[in-house]
């Protein structure tokens, strides 16, 4: 069957699919689609992790690897700093801006790198917005057990209830920063309801959400005249030779060279893990999104947390051939859009958390339920027009104009005919373990955003991550800050590197791989 | 545990099964054989080019890959972001280098008259000569021009609203004949419409300050001394 004909009956099935009412999931039941379907259940993904502070533990092969990948840096390499600052921020993201700006506002000498353009990063992209409980009917505490549920219970108490107790007053830092979030017609903030959530609580700028916030954080880290690396790569981390982050080599992707930084504090923002494509997966991610955090803390010694679990988000573009893996926004289903299969049938509560929503899916196309397009992709429907249906003509014009934008621009008309989708590689759950002010267990070294683990359990709720990246972004500039005031800075050794290098050989993995990879590899090479 | 026969579609960059058509394009003045029907961005890769400057999200959002191109035996170089674009037969095009367009700085919360304050910051703003070249140079489709004259006549609002779609890939700027970058312009006034024209929301006072007194601690402490199963169980209604 051509596409036309198969988006057909999704036209032709739509009022009766709005009739009807279609349940979440029991727990039980929740557990057992995921047993069986989740990409995080596929044991043949999987291997231990050979040596360091995870040995042992399991996590995706292409993790693994890069995690016991040797170092770039010689052990006779000359550690003359070319910097010296109180705080090194790596990352240009949200959580690098946030951290940045924190610390500079704080008094503190700041470097931030980046390895690609300041802002280039995932949270530009964020579409679906910010949970923040601000609504009369919600609270913190409600946000909380959201969560909880969401993560499947495995979420750092502690870490989430900082998150959600300082939503509020980071929400209030934006807004004093000129971000426009969306309002009601009384001046309050307008508020959403996401996947997984009980209350409204999402915090919108149209669908722009995360454009908007990193317009405004970029703009503000050029106004307060943040010391600033672009084309700068983190490729190592130095330490006092006694567990302590001391600074960090940086590599200028431009002409090679590398950078000595001596930094009292050091903080990665660096992001997550989507250019790994692990398990041969789409990303949603950017280009820079290789996971640089994981691999420079582990070999430092910090254990990492969750390590085995990713978010796979459920509605990746499908079709046309050019979106493919490119995010379509989860808000399409917040307002009521249908997951559709080949037989023109809903199959799950598209509000239910994002784990069963892609497992459904991939159940689905697995059972032969998938529409198969001419390149040989599978996906399911999901029915965009339904929404000017229900909510009047204009909805996706007015509140999804960069969706719209994302098809017109390969000739799909949205609000015309549905999409087709696919769960795509979306985000990194698990991560470095830091406690509540964002430190590693290795002393002057901090992670904030999705590079972190812990808070988000086995499983991110839509929305958390923005806030995430503000809360911790703040709190490690801060913390790093002040803790910068009381230190001297502390002797350069690639001391933690060189005992690295000898476990590996201890456990007999000699790696012909170098990390982290801070970028991928997709230039053709014709031999 | 793992079901063995769900395999996941294998990801490539030039991802048709079945071997594709090709296409020729023009990349910086040289031809190169591409698939069909891929972005530009994935042409740059097939054509051996290594990208750093130029890639940055990849969805769309993030104007690094602001590109010129031209297609076949039409004269117009017309704009667009090499991720959101496919190659056609014939077409040519090369990424838009860094442009040195001038950033005012300024501390918003200290401007006492921003709407005046812009003449100050950005002088070159209300010297536009409506020659359109920035509307049409535009990948977002942004009124662009328009919303420069808004700026300057004071309509913050229509400002933010306008260049809400801003990727700030800056293809506005090289073009302009009065050296405006309105992109920035944009930024400037969206940002000073939300800190100083812009009603501060009542509901978030009151809930910053409600956690702020700790009305919030007798919740915290019922949920907090429970044990897994009954937040478990807690958890479980939650609809």
């Amino acid at each position: 069957m051509d596409i036309t004909a198969q988006q057909n009956l999704v036209h032709q099935t739509r009022d009766e699919r709005r009739a009807i009412d279609f349940p979440k999931l029991s727990p039980a039941e929740r557990d057992a689609l995921i047993k069986k379907y989740h990409p995080d259940h596929r044991g043949h993904a999987y291997r231990s992790i050979k040596f360091g502070p995870n040995a042992g533990d399991s996590t995706v092969m292409e993790v693994a690897t890069l995690l016991e990948g040797d170092s770039p840096i010689p052990a006779d390499f000359n550690l003359t700093p070319e910097y010296s600052v109180d705080v090194l921020v790596v990352g240009g993201g949200g959580a690098g801006c946030a951290a940045a700006l924190h610390a500079h506002a704080a008094g503190s000498n700041v470097l931030l790198a980046t390895k690609l353009r300041l802002g280039d990063s995932n949270s530009v992209m964020a579409q679906g917005g910010m949970q923040i409980a601000v609504a009369p009917d919600d609270s913190p505490v409600q946000h909380f057990l959201d969560t909880l549920k969401g993560g499947h219970m495995k979420n750092d108490h502690d870490l989430l209830k900082t998150m959600v107790e300082e939503g509020p007053s980071i929400a209030q830092w934006l807004l004093e920063l000129g971000v426009l979030f969306d309002r009601q017609a009384d001046g309050n903030l307008h508020v959403k309801k996401g996947g997984g959530s009980s209350k409204a609580r999402l915090l919108t700028c149209s669908d722009y959400t995360g454009l908007e916030i990193m317009r405004v954080l970029k703009d503000e880290v050029l106004n307060q005249k943040v010391p600033l690396l672009e084309f700068g790569a983190v490729i190592e981390l130095l330490s006092d030779g006694a567990g302590t982050c001391t600074g960090a080599v940086l590599q200028d992707l431009d002409n090679k060279r590398h950078i000595v930084v001596a930094a009292k504090t050091v903080i990665l923002a660096t992001g997550g893990i989507g250019r790994l494509h692990i398990q041969g997966f789409p990303t949603s991610n950017h280009y820079g999104a290789t996971g640089d955090a994981l691999v420079l803390a582990y070999r430092m010694g910090v254990p990492l947390v969750q390590i085995d679990t990713f978010q796979y988000h459920p509605s990746g573009g499908v079709y046309p051939e050019q979106l493919v893996g490119a995010l379509v926004t989860e808000g399409i289903r917040s307002e009521g859009g249908h997951l559709v299969n080949a037989h023109g049938e809903r199959f799950v509560n598209e509000l239910d958390t994002r784990d069963v929503v892609s497992s459904s899916i991939i159940r689905e196309c697995e059972e032969g339920r998938g529409v198969r397009t001419a390149s040989g992709r599978v996906g399911v429907w999901l029915d965009t027009p339904l929404l000017d249906v229900e909510h009047g003509p204009g909805t996706l014009d007015k509140h999804f104009p960069a969706m719209v934008r994302q098809y017109e621009r390969y000739g799909v008309d949205i609000r015309k005919d549905p999409v087709l989708i696919y769960p795509t590689l979306h985000y990194q759950n698990g991560g470095v373990k830091i406690d509540v002010k964002g430190e590693t267990p290795v002393g002057n070294l901090f992670v904030a955003g999705e590079a972190s683990g812990g808070l988000h359990g086995r499983n991110r709720l839509m929305g958390n991550s923005l806030l995430d990246l503000m809360v911790f972004g703040k709190r490690t500039g801060l913390t790093a800050a002040e803790r910068a005031k009381s230190l001297s800075q502390g002797k350069l050794t690639l001391t933690h590197v060189e005992q690295f290098r000898e476990e590996a050989q201890r456990h007999q993995v000699s790696s012909e791989l170098t990390s982290p990879m801070v970028l991928p590899a997709y230039t053709r090479h014709v031999s | 545990m793992a079901n063995d026969s769900t395999t996941p579609q294998q990801f490539t960059e030039q991802a048709s099964e079945i071997k594709p058509q090709m296409v020729t394009v023009e990349i910086e003045g040289k031809p190169f054989q591409v698939p069909a029907g891929v972005t530009l961005m994935k042409a740059m890769w097939y054509a051996g080019k290594e990208v750093l400057r130029g890639a940055g999200c990849l969805g769309g959002f993030c104007g690094a890959c602001a590109t010129y191109y031209r297609t076949k035996d039409d004269p117009k170089v017309k704009t667009c972001l090499a991720c959101s674009m496919a190659v056609e037969e014939g077409m040519s095009f090369s990424f838009m280098p860094a442009f040195p367009a001038r950033k005012a700085i300024y501390n918003l919360p200290e401007l006492k008259d921003p709407k005046q304050d812009l003449f100050e910051l950005y002088p070159e703003a209300p010297l536009c000569r409506n020659c359109n070249a920035c509307t049409e140079a535009c990948p977002q489709k942004i009124d662009v021009r328009e919303g420069v004259w808004k700026a300057v006549f004071g309509d913050f609002k229509a400002v933010s609203d306008m260049f809400m779609d801003c990727v700030m890939c800056g293809m506005c700027t090289p073009v302009c004949i009065a050296d405006i970058a309105p992109n920035l312009v944009a930024v400037y006034a969206s940002r000073a419409q939300g800190v100083h024209f812009t009603e501060k929301p009542e509901g978030l006072a009151k809930r910053i300050k409600k956690i702020a007194d700790g009305d919030y601690q007798e919740d915290w402490d019922r949920v907090l001394k429970l044990s897994d199963e009954e937040l478990q169980n807690t958890t479980a209604s939650i609809t």
